[in-house]
């Protein structure tokens, strides 16, 4: 992952957009992680015999290369699907600008380099303002932690762990065995009896059936 | 240093902190055949095993028909999802609750029933819903795929540790009046995004008065208020409720009860947030948009957009009215209702049950209106038909049904069709969660019921119950 994103923006001025917009339940069927793109937004990007729908903004001919959204307050409640953030990276989403996120979005957003910055409300609006007016190139320097168009330089706060995360996209199970599996197996040692025992083998037939 | 209970279960389980994330513990992990296969087949692809599969339990429930065991309806891609589960928890040696289990059912019902959740755990699951586990004072969090993977392998997760919500429910709500209305409430009062960034602790008369069903249902509707999730101090209903489950403690019992006792806040802890309100005004409530956040009590009216100050919130009133063949102003008694759904994590438990029968008895829904009752899991069916609630519901009209997530995520076949008007005791009303182009309104299982049988929304409050039928619970 770059320490730069840079992309075309799209004005994206919904608030609590639910992840089950972003992709819908019936496309959760599927069993990988790639080409959900396709699915993105999907019941507001077609009409119900699958043509596009033309009020919808990613649909207009200026956003349809865009990268970056600039979105509301609230963006990504509700379901904790992870292939919300798979559908948006494969359609082509580098980063979501939105006053908040939901929790678990955010976090499966940071697994997947997907960087969302969080900005106040009045700046949103100004950026998706600039963005219908004309094209609107913005470039986010995750080092810096500045986000620059035009000839300005906006500053963002970013905690440190997700920009590290975002920065280096190491493989967090591969960290976390190499630096606290040794913790990990003392931890287990010391559990309080109710805690560490587990379904036990007669147990788990019983409820199996 | 004054703690809350959330402080507490935290510094019993944090491995290590790193730049303000703690690396956690996870005591129990559930699964589904939904969220889990991209997680397998990652693990497969690198060779990790599970570290701990004796505290993981998977779950089949979201794709599972429920018009049959013998003859389920089911259609391809679905039939794939349970095959996917049912191999990856037979090749990674995963407990498993699969179709024809008869624990089977949702896994935040079968999760508490079964005391796999306990006070002082923490417990991950890859569903937004865990905050429901909250409500026996364990420490639960809904999370993504990336997240599930994690726990497999490690048994930890990386997390923040949320701010702290304190919300104090006093009084003891009007006869009629749920758990379901006080969420809805609550919601309506901080809105979708309240609670963003924070864990709610529950206190307060009404929480202590209220069951630990109740208090499950308030902890699973947390998440559409934004929170992190959601905990209530563990109390001597929740032993009870615990008592006999099969995985709850049984030698180590009295052990296990007396740390349980100490899982309280202290009386001085500080929150970052607090919030109380008096239960006795709230009235029973409907939704009317595409967030659980727009709702209205059943004697008031559908909003007026024009009457929004907010440009992009009459945007967004605007829009949820046209989706949902709503006017401006209409008395939310005057929606006319043609499907009824109780079911789903929020309010297919036994109380819940028992809650709409106390209403059903004797009675019978509009022939205008098709009515499902989807028992959590298969356990609640069972103890539902030996206090004879089936035949309460089967003699009213409703389908008697097996239990899933049917219609509150419209993943198998159960669905509101296109354009039809459903009251639904489950948590979401966005736009197509039911089916594309179905219309919610969320309610309790109270309200749902008496939606079937007058085909619109009635003020329960004002309505017989059947006491005998309410004593059961
Ligand atoms: S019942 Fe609905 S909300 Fe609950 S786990 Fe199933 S799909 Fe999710």
């Amino acid at each position: 992952m770059p320490e730069r994103i840079s992309g075309k923006a799209a004005p994206f001025p919904y608030d609590n957009v639910d992840t089950d917009q972003i992709i819908p339940a019936q496309f959760l069927k599927l069993l990988q992680k790639k080409g959900l793109g396709r699915y993105l937004f999907y019941r507001w990007r077609f009409d119900e015999s699958g043509n596009p729908r033309a009020d919808f903004i990613l649909n207009d001919p200026r956003y349809r290369d865009a990268s970056i959204l600039i979105a509301g307050k609230n963006f990504g409640i509700g379901s904790s699907r992870e292939n919300a953030v798979w559908a948006l990276v494969d359609y082509g989403i580098k980063a979501v600008l939105a006053e908040s996120f939901g929790d678990i979005f955010y976090g499966n957003a940071v697994k997947n380099g997907l960087a969302c910055i969080a900005l106040p409300e009045s700046v949103l609006r100004e950026l998706r303002e600039r963005a219908e007016r004309s094209e609107l190139y913005l470039t986010i320097d995750l080092g810096r932690k500045v986000i620059e168009y035009d000839d300005r330089s906006l500053e963002f706060n970013v905690d440190e762990y997700a920009r590290r995360r975002l920065m280096t996209g190491e493989s967090e199970i591969e960290y976390t065995m190499r630096n606290y599996l040794n913790r990990i197996e003392e931890y287990e040692k010391r559990m309080p009896s109710f805690a560490a025992r587990g379904i036990d083998s007669v147990t788990r037939r019983i409820l199996e059936g | 240093m004054h703690l809350t209970i959330t402080d507490k279960i935290w510094e019993a389980h944090e491995i290590a902190r790193e730049e303000g994330v703690s690396l956690l513990y996870i005591d129990r992990h559930l699964t589904h055949e939904v969220t889990s296969p991209v997680a397998f087949s990652d693990m497969r692809e690198k060779g990790y095993r599970i570290r701990r599969p004796d505290l993981t339990l998977a779950v089949m429930d979201h794709n599972v028909p429920t018009d049959s065991k013998e003859r389920p309806t089911m259609d391809e891609l679905s039939k794939q999802q349970m095959d996917a589960l049912w191999k990856n928890a037979r090749d990674f040696d995963v407990p498993l609750l699969d179709f024809y289990s008869p624990y089977q059912g949702i896994i935040h019902v079968v999760g508490p029933e079964l005391g796999f959740s306990l006070p002082g755990l923490t417990i991950a699951a890859g569903d937004s819903h865990t905050s429901t586990h909250g409500a026996l004072g364990a420490l639960s969090f809904g999370i993504g795929t990336s997240e599930v993977e994690h726990v497999f392998v490690t048994q930890t997760l990386w997390i923040k540790k949320p701010k702290q919500f304190r919300i104090t429910m006093n009084g003891e709500p009007r006869m009629g009046v749920t758990p379901k209305d006080l969420a809805l409430y609550m919601i309506g009062q901080i809105g979708t995004g309240g609670a963003i960034g924070h864990i709610i602790e529950f206190g307060g008369s009404a929480i202590s008065g209220m069951g630990v069903e109740g208090r499950m249902t308030l902890c699973n509707m947390s998440i559409e208020a934004g929170a992190r999730t959601a905990i209530v101090e563990p109390d001597e209903k929740t032993f009870e409720y615990l008592k006999n489950a099969p995985l709850a403690p049984k030698d180590d019992w009295d052990e296990a009860v007396k740390y349980w006792r100490t899982l309280k806040s202290d009386p001085k802890a500080e929150y970052d947030k607090s919030i109380s309100f008096d239960v006795r005004d709230v009235k029973p409530m409907v939704t009317w948009g595409t967030n659980p956040a727009m709702v209205a009590p059943v004697d008031g009216r559908v909003p007026n957009p024009a009457e929004v100050k907010d440009q992009q919130q009459r945007a967004e009133y605007e829009r949820a009215l046209k989706y949902m063949d709503l006017r401006p102003g209409q008395p939310i008694t005057d929606i006319k209702i043609d499907y009824v759904f109780i079911g789903s994590c929020t309010n297919a438990r036994l109380s819940d049950l028992i809650e709409a029968a106390s209403f059903l008895k004797g009675r019978k829904i509009s022939p205008d209106v098709r009515a499902f009752l989807v028992p959590g899991s298969e356990w609640v069916r069972r103890k539902a038909e030996r206090l004879g609630l089936h035949e309460i519901f089967m003699n009213s009209g409703f389908e008697w049904r097996h239990s899933g997530c049917s219609m509150c995520i419209a993943m198998n076949a159960d669905r509101v069709p296109s354009g039809k008007r459903a009251a639904s005791t489950s948590n979401r009303n966005f736009e197509n969660r039911q089916g594309p182009g179905a219309r919610t309104h969320l309610v309790s299982p109270l309200m749902a019921a008496a939606a079937a049988v007058y085909g619109r929304f009635v003020d329960v409050t004002e309505l017989d119950l059947d006491r005998e039928v309410l004593s059961l619970a």
